[in-house]
């Protein structure tokens, strides 16, 4: 099932299908969120944002709009 | 001479590259700034075999060459620029064994840019139990390259890393990715166009002048005039580019590398669930920020006093070894309690700034900005802002300097201006002294006094300060910006002693040395202001005050005609004209002039009034016994009571008197509009809050 990154629940993971790459940073894809690559949220902050992720092994936190950038294919 | 080899330590951040560092040079290094930027630059020697050296800068962290910030603009500027006196005969990448994947990025572009390319990967020690295997020569073989396993920890590794770099000259130069499969047809463009540059070269120069326009460069001839793309496309291209690499690195990876996920959590996820809980995380921060306010307060208050006493003595003890005269008045006068106001504060600096340490080191401060962005933003801040204000309570100059990693400008910009609020280390003396004399030593409770608890209040204040100011500007400014917030979470640690103790040290020696040149110059330029007058009355005090007092005894008349000379001095014809200004706060002329020579730097406050009130008297006694001496001469009261304190420490929480830090904020925010409004700003309000205080009080 596709869904966006930003709606993923604390403790799911899926695989980057797709990354509106104009809208998000470049030093996102340079710690490895690019298509293929596996997701799992961690954990979201006090009022849900911004959210924890394991990208590809990288642990940060991003926040929810630039997470809406992204799609995922949930595992 | 012996040749000495030019290395470069190259690294994301929180790979331990600095440890590495550390290991490598020892206490042999020098912390300055590279010329024109304030972008720290740290360089040290290292002593390999046969009296060989190595020349070892570390450069700032970073995760590629594609730099979004001036720290990470140095980086290019020194890998592009063959002139540049650090740019390295070696390369060494440092990655944690963890995050292999994402170093690799960055030692696969500086491998195409044939710099000779060493990697270690760090924090081997902790592979069994991260489940990671690595097949080390097949992976040699795959990048081309010498690996090093070490533990900067363990102290590891050193001795082979040492030897690596001694036979630089062995290691294969060959490129991981050629740039030219990026997109054939512009780089086979661009390379007709300068067929003598290095392809890979020539794109980074194109690139990094789509992000630092301007930057003069004289190694490869006007490369940016091959302006055939756009911006936005050849952003496309470096995202591109990052693509293609990370194909390389994943097949590289995959053929060399196994992880077992189980053992890969553990530690993190226990400790996350707490210090990021919705309720538990904010209770711990809240908890250490009252550990470290009671520390300061308290721990260092044992060696304080000893200090105090110890520049007493000093006093004492020179002016009898020493013939009287001009000289001997000068130093035990101006120059002893000058510094003695400095070197007071070196306990509390030192603490501060190593708990400061200690919560970066740790890995903790990720999750302070983690859990604080949502509520900062509501101020008009980013979670960002939570470092730069942290470290303001340190001072305000590297807080500026740390506001860089916030990306968004308008966030940027408000964290600039409100971070001066913060109380940094600099006030303290004057609340330090302030609270001694005016609040009560009281207990609440077992652990925290009525003076502890007051300095706990004056540092909320100064952050309620920042964020009601922050969240006036985000209304008031009209900035558009876009927002990108990626903070990485690191491992958590335990901070290294050593990384931590050579942190403090630094950290400490620059306040010293900055301030101190400040104040020493102060105190010179009021003894003389002090001990000269422009009339008859200062030179002839004596006659005038006999003639006035004669049946006072002679001791009495010893205090008159020392205070009536300093009154008749230059500085007090000064500090008389300013004192109709700061009357209605409750202060005399002696503490306008500490007030206005606090402009430069706050805390020259102390040690003004040292200078003040050791000028003409006989006695060295401790700075806090003069203070409590004084009487207002109006009430007859002491002079430093409730209200005068209050007010005196509010004009201390509000007012921008920092040379420095107005400096700082205009080269960070290109021109003198923000720093005025700034300083007028602060200094208005604490005008207001000071006059307050005092009405309301008295």
């Amino acid at each position: 099932m596709k869904v966006s990154l930003a709606s993923l629940k604390k403790g799911q993971s899926g695989i980057i299908i797709s990354v509106v790459t104009d809208n998000i940073p470049l030093k996102l894809l340079e710690m490895g969120c690019l298509p293929g690559n596996e997701v799992e949220l961690l954990q979201r902050a006090p009022f849900s944002c911004p959210m924890y992720l394991n990208i590809n092994g990288s642990h940060l936190a991003i926040r929810k709009e630039v997470a809406e950038q992204i799609e995922v294919e949930l595992m | 001479m012996a040749k000495q080899i030019n290395v470069s330590l190259i690294g994301n951040p929180n790979t331990g590259k600095t440890s590495v560092f550390n290991l490598l040079t020892g206490l042999n290094q020098q912390v300055g700034n590279y010329p024109g930027i304030t972008v720290e630059r740290k360089a040290g020697v290292c002593k390999l075999s046969r009296g060989l050296k190595a020349h070892i800068v570390d450069l700032p962290g970073t995760y590629s060459l594609n730099a979004s910030s001036l720290d990470e603009n140095v980086v290019i500027e020194v890998l592009l620029n063959k002139k540049d006196k650090d740019y390295p005969d070696v390369a060494v990448v440092v990655s944690d064994v963890e995050n292999i994947k994402r170093n690799l990025l960055i030692f696969t572009q500086i491998k195409d840019l044939d710099i000779p390319t060493i990697l270690v990967i760090n924090m081997a020690d902790q592979m069994l139990r991260k489940g990671i295997t690595i097949d080390i020569p097949e992976l040699e073989k795959r990048l081309n390259t010498k690996i090093v396993l070490m533990s900067a920890r363990k102290k590891q590794g050193v001795e082979e890393l040492k030897k690596s770099i001694e036979d630089y000259r062995k290691l294969p130069v060959a490129p991981c990715l050629n740039a030219f499969e990026i997109d054939p047809e512009y780089f086979g463009g661009l390379q007709r166009a300068f067929p003598k540059e290095s392809l890979y070269k020539l794109w980074l120069v194109i690139t990094q002048d789509v992000n630092f326009a301007n930057i003069n460069r004289n190694t490869i001839a006007d490369a940016s005039q091959f302006q055939t793309k756009k911006n936005s496309e050849l952003k496309r291209l470096q995202q591109k580019e990052t693509i293609k690499r990370y194909q390389f690195i994943n097949q590289t990876l995959k053929a060399t590398q196994t992880i077992d996920i189980k053992n890969a959590k553990g530690v993190r996820a226990a400790l996350d669930r707490v210090l990021i809980h919705k309720v538990w995380g904010f209770v711990v921060f809240l908890a250490i920020l009252l550990f470290i306010f009671q520390a300061i307060y308290d721990w260092s208050s044992y060696p304080m006093d000893l200090i105090d006493g110890a520049f007493a003595w000093m006093s004492d003890f020179f002016r009898e070894i020493l013939p009287e005269g001009m000289l001997t008045n000068l130093l035990v006068e101006g120059i002893l309690p000058g510094i003695g106001g400095i070197v007071i504060f070196i306990p509390q600096i030192a603490f501060l700034f190593l708990f400061i340490s200690i919560l970066e080191e740790s890995g903790y401060m990720s999750r302070v900005v983690f859990i604080m962005d949502r509520l900062m933003r509501r101020f008009g801040l980013s979670g960002k802002s939570i470092v730069p204000l942290i470290s303001g309570t340190a001072c305000a100059i590297p807080a500026v300097m740390a506001t860089r990693n916030i990306e968004n400008w308008k966030q940027r910009l408000i964290t600039i201006l409100v971070v001066p609020f913060t109380t940094c280390s600099a006030r303290l003396p004057v609340y330090l002294i302030i609270i001694s004399l005016v609040i009560p030593t009281h207990r609440v409770g077992w652990f925290f006094g009525y003076q502890s608890l007051t300095l706990m209040f004056l540092y909320f204040i100064g952050f309620g300060a920042a964020l009601v100011s922050a969240w006036l500007l985000n209304k008031f400014l009209k900035i558009e910006s876009k927002s990108f917030f990626v903070v990485e979470m690191p491992n958590y640690k335990i901070p290294l002693f050593k990384n931590v103790a050579i942190n403090v040290f630094e950290k400490t020696k620059a306040f010293i040395a900055g301030a101190g040149k400040i104040i020493l110059a102060i105190s010179i330029i009021l003894w003389v202001l002090g001990s000269f007058g422009p009339t008859e009355k200062f030179s002839k005090a004596k006659e005038y005050v006999t003639t006035q007092y004669q049946e006072n005894s002679a001791e009495d008349l010893e205090t008159q005609i020392a205070s009536y000379k300093l009154e008749h001095s230059y500085m007090g014809y000064m500090g008389k004209a300013i004192e109709p200004v700061v009357r209605p706060l409750g202060y005399d002329w002696k503490i306008g002039i500490a007030i206005i020579s606090s402009f430069a730097a706050r805390e020259v406050f102390v040690s003004t009034l040292a200078t003040i009130y050791s000028v003409g008297s006989e006695e060295e006694e401790t700075i806090k016994n003069r203070m409590a001496s004084e009487i207002n001469p109006v009430t007859k009261k002491p002079l430093f009571n409730l209200a005068t304190g209050i007010s005196l420490l509010l004009f201390y929480a509000f007012a921008m008197q920092c040379a420095s830090t107005i400096a700082i904020v205009k080269k960070e925010t290109n021109g003198w509009m923000w720093p005025s409004i700034q300083f007028i700003f602060m200094s208005g309000l604490a005008y207001i809050a000071a006059l307050a205080a005092y009405q309301f009080l008295k």
